[in-house]
């Protein structure tokens, strides 16, 4: 164990644990804004900065780990300075367009400007105009927004596997881009956005669908598939506008495309509600009762006419384990065929 | 036979390339055969090409020693070759006009030559020449009967400190490294030479590669790695051509490689190509690229001793510090440590460039006051105009002025001045220069190659060019100065890496020692008449004498006038080329 003090109050933590981990427990706050829990540090934001005693220049706390009798402060009027010099540099580069903006809100920058009363700009000066959007399907990247803490490269390599991003360019230019800037074509999982902390990166279907303070959240397990992940529906109007996952549930917060985007399907009009039985050449809603006997009634006929390997059964991928035992278990007893499959093939 | 004896020795560093060493080479080849001595040629008459020899000013330059007589040429070209081998190969006369005259030797007097000792001297592309020269002996005493500490504890005492720029000592580094339970240890020659006019580590590599090899067969066998890398800028061709093939030479020879003169000790070198990045040069932008990353630093600590190249305990050394190591282990620590000052030991290479006469390669010992570089190496300014100042350490240092001329040139002193030592170029600026320019330059320079990774350097430095931009273009506003001053402070103590943090140096100097020049610009002028939004071209009557040149020079139709009467710019028109500044022979074109 490793013994510091933060602000004059001593810690004592693990060894490799960072000065910013080792503030959190003693819950001082530092200002971050491309440090994200989930990944490795990166030091770009320089907002987290902090003076250790016997280091001439501060240094980041997300990146630098506790050492055996460190002195570290995290707020002087040098480095509160210092943060609102970037502050105001990363201001000086961004749309500003809050009123419009979708992560309106929700905004870590939005948040910090606020904190630090930003309202003058010293540093005014040329911004990045992007005109060429990116034409995916899924994720808006309004890359003017971007503040380039690369947590979203960092989530698609550490997290995903994907490395679909990175960084491009030099200097003034640089640039979070697909290959050869291109049009984002991967698999869409969209964890880019949830790690997002400003407007950059959004969903293209949460478009003016509603400000988060009007939103009712509610916590739900994800029914596409038998993993369970997690899911926070954030519904207006009774409608489901948007879907997240919390980092506190175990699957971390992360999703996939179809638990993250694949929420369309809930107020489709083509959504089967009730379940339909053909009469006359016609569909007609019946009771659960109804179908499963009629189900039932005609499995025996089937079976009694043409034998029971005259039926097969074929499961689904988004069924969970046990649903799927079940179901090979009514066509071995209840059916009497080996004749049973699985959609999933891998 | 005339040519009994005989050595020609061609400087064929990229200086003397670009001069026309080669041409100059085959024309000796031609020469000395067609007079017929072409069968001794081989045998008898040696013609090596050799390195930088540091006076790139007066290249293509060329020894001819016969009988172990030195007489050196400077300026030749291909079509004087045939007079020397006439007059000087043949009868014995050397041709004295073409000599080289005082000035080259004041520019070698005043040198202190470790590092540089070799080059220009042998030739980098045969081993046998750097062996016969005690190449490879220092490896041979270390590897042989010293243990790795005691061999660290001679560099330790020896004074080295890094060459690259930030002067931390050697020996402690690999100190440190070599106390690391590691099984695996990297060592790195940092030849990512990037700054603008800098050409050391490129020279010495041209020069003498096999004392950056040996330097780190020594540094390896200190530290415990079997594994080391050269980090070179693919933009250096002939350096990589002249690496590669001294790397595969020490192999065959039995320098590199398993069980090394026959200890149980193995390394090899690899080379790594860097792809031109400025920021390549920081060593953890450095080890991300040779990681196959894209070349952006890391924030330290840890420290790459303790965690660098795929985490594992990684010495990154400079070239020149490297080149240095053999020279010590050969000659001593006391002999080394008895050059330069208390706190900063040897020599130094540095690139002397810009309003110099004697431009080129120079190595000093640590201390020399700067005056001595500038007027008894350098052979003071060109075309007798005033020294106004001298930036060293390139897009990170700063301005030493005219007045300050006696500072030492060495880590301390140089840092005291507001600038630094840095790898070692040297620009000489006179009245000419325009300060804020300057430091604009620099600027462009460094917010280009800024990574993009931390806010105060990729978006802070874009600002502070601006600032200058508008300065330079009489668009400044009251307050601008402070502005860039309060800015550079921020960015220097809140950038990620070294590049983020020196900056902005080249600001923060000028206008420590030239504010004059940036409030000048602010009331609209540019007292050294550079930039050219703040210019005015007008003609001078009581000189003009009506001859036309001007207005045909101007590409903008600026100027009017009949044949031997006044002529006259309209401003309005003109668009401030300087062309008809250049052309005019009476000095009746004026610019203010």
């Amino acid at each position: 164990m490793i013994k510091l003090t933060i602000n004059g109050k001593t810690i004592e933590v693990a060894e490799g644990t960072t000065v910013l981990d080792a503030a959190k427990m003693l819950n001082i706050e530092i200002p971050t804004l491309c440090h994200h829990p989930k990944l490795t540090p990166f030091g770009g934001c320089r907002l987290c900065i902090v003076e250790v005693k016997g280091v001439p220049r501060p240094l980041t706390s997300c990146t630098t780990p506790v050492s055996e009798g460190m002195e570290v402060t995290t707020s002087t009027p040098a480095l509160e300075g210092l943060r609102k010099t970037v502050l105001e540099l990363i201001l000086s580069d961004h749309p500003n367009d809050c009123m419009v903006c979708e992560k309106a809100g929700d905004c870590t920058l939005q948040e910090l400007a606020y904190f630090y009363g930003i309202r003058e700009n010293r540093f005014g000066g040329e911004r990045r105009i992007y005109g060429k959007k990116d034409g995916n399907p899924f994720i808006e990247r309004d890359m003017e927004k971007c503040i380039l803490c690369g947590r979203c490269v960092k989530v698609c390599d550490e997290v995903q596997g994907v490395g679909a991003i990175d960084f491009a360019y030099r200097g003034f230019k640089s640039k979070i881009c697909p290959t050869f800037e291109k049009d984002l074509d991967c698999e869409f999982c969209g964890q880019c956005v949830a790690v997002c902390p400003t407007g950059a990166l959004t969903g293209k279907m949460w478009q003016l669908r509603g400000r988060q303070k009007d939103i009712k959240e509610i916590d739900t397990t994800c029914s596409y598939c038998g993993t369970g992940c997690n899911l926070t529906l954030h519904v207006r109007q009774n409608e489901v506008v948007r879907v997240t996952s919390k980092e506190d549930t175990w699957n971390e917060g992360w999703l996939c495309v179809k638990g993250r985007f694949g929420y369309s399907f809930i107020n489709s009009p083509d959504r089967l509600k009730k379940p339909l039985i053909k009469r006359n050449g016609k569909f007609e809603e019946a009771s659960w009762n109804e179908a499963l006997d009629y189900i039932s009634a005609k499995l025996r006929e089937i079976k009694e006419k043409h034998g029971p390997d005259s039926i097969a059964g074929l499961s689904s991928a988004r069924c969970t384990n046990e649903e799927n035992y079940l179901f090979q278990k009514f066509m071995r007893t209840g059916i009497g065929t080996n004749n049973v499959d699985h959609c999933a093939r891998l | 036979m005339k040519a009994n004896n005989t050595v020609i020795k061609v400087c064929m560093g990229t200086g003397g390339i670009a001069a026309g060493g080669s041409e100059v080479i085959d024309a000796f080849r031609t020469e000395l055969n067609t007079a017929g001595i072409a069968a001794t040629v081989e045998k008898n008459c040696l013609m090596h090409k050799v390195g930088c020899r540091g006076l790139c000013a007066k290249d293509v330059l060329v020894d001819v020693i016969i009988n172990k007589e030195k007489t050196t040429y400077q300026y030749i070209k291909p079509e004087m070759v045939s007079r020397i081998v006439k007059e000087h190969i043949i009868e014995n006369n050397p041709v004295i006009d073409w000599a080289v005259g005082d000035d080259y030797h004041n520019f070698h007097k005043k040198q202190l030559k470790v590092v540089l000792s070799d080059c220009g001297s042998i030739d980098p592309e045969d081993i046998d020449a750097y062996i016969n020269g005690k190449g490879y002996e220092a490896a041979r005493k270390v590897l042989t009967t010293l243990k790795p500490e005691e061999a660290i504890e001679e560099i330790k005492a020896s004074g080295l400190r890094g060459r690259g720029g930030a002067g931390f000592p050697t020996g402690v580094k690999w100190e440190v490294a070599r106390k690391q339970n590691s099984k695996q240890k990297y060592i790195i020659c940092n030849a990512d030479e990037g700054d603008p006019g800098a050409f050391m580590d490129r020279s010495v590599i041209e020069g003498n590669p096999h004392a950056v090899i040996e330097g780190m067969i020594i540094g390896a066998y200190a530290i415990g790695s079997d594994k080391g890398y050269v980090y070179i800028r693919a933009e250096y061709p002939l350096a990589v051509e002249r690496l590669r093939k001294a790397l595969s030479d020490a192999k065959t020879k039995g320098f590199l490689g398993k069980d090394i003169l026959g200890t149980k000790f193995s390394f090899d070198i690899k080379v790594k190509l860097g792809a031109g990045a400025f920021v390549c040069g920081e060593e953890t932008a450095l080890i991300a690229s040779i990681e196959g990353q894209r070349g952006m630093p890391r924030a330290k600590p840890p420290f790459p001793v303790y965690s660098g190249l795929w985490g594992q305990p990684t010495v990154i050394n400079n070239v020149e510090t490297f080149a240095n190591v053999p020279y010590i282990i050969r000659n001593g620590a006391k002999w080394f440590s008895s050059f330069g000052t208390e706190k900063s030991k040897g020599t130094k290479v540095f690139a002397l460039t810009g309003k110099i006469k004697n431009s080129g390669l120079i190595e000093v010992p640590m201390g020399i006051p700067l005056r001595e570089i500038i007027y008894d190496i350098g052979g003071g300014i060109e075309g007798g105009k005033l020294l106004k100042a001298v930036q060293t350490g390139g897009p990170s240092g700063g301005c030493i002025p005219a007045d300050m001329l006696d500072t030492p040139v060495d880590f301390e002193s140089l840092a005291k001045a507001g600038s630094i030592v840095g790898s070692g170029g040297m620009v000489v600026l006179d009245e000419d220069n325009c300060m804020v320019n300057m430091a604009q330059y620099f600027l462009q320079f460094t917010q280009m190659e800024s990574c993009g990774k931390c806010v105060p350097c990729r978006i802070g430095t874009k600002r502070l060019l601006e600032i200058l931009d508008r300065i330079t273009k009489g668009k400044g506003k009251e307050g601008d100065i402070e502005l860039l001053e309060k800015l550079s402070a921020d960015i220097k103590a809140a950038s990620l890496c070294g590049l983020g943090q020196t900056a902005p140096n080249p600001i923060l100097s000028t206008i420590k020692y030239f504010r004059n020049e940036y409030e000048a610009h602010l009331k609209g002028k540019c007292p050294a008449a550079v930039c050219k939004e703040l210019l005015t071209y007008y003609i001078l009557e009581e000189f003009c004498k009506g001859c036309g040149a001007c207005l045909r020079a101007c590409p903008s139709k600026a100027i009017t006038g009949e044949k031997k009467k006044l002529h006259k710019i309209d401003p309005a028109v003109c668009i401030k080329c300087g062309a008809c500044f250049d052309v005019c022979k009476f000095k009746a074109v004026k610019k203010e």
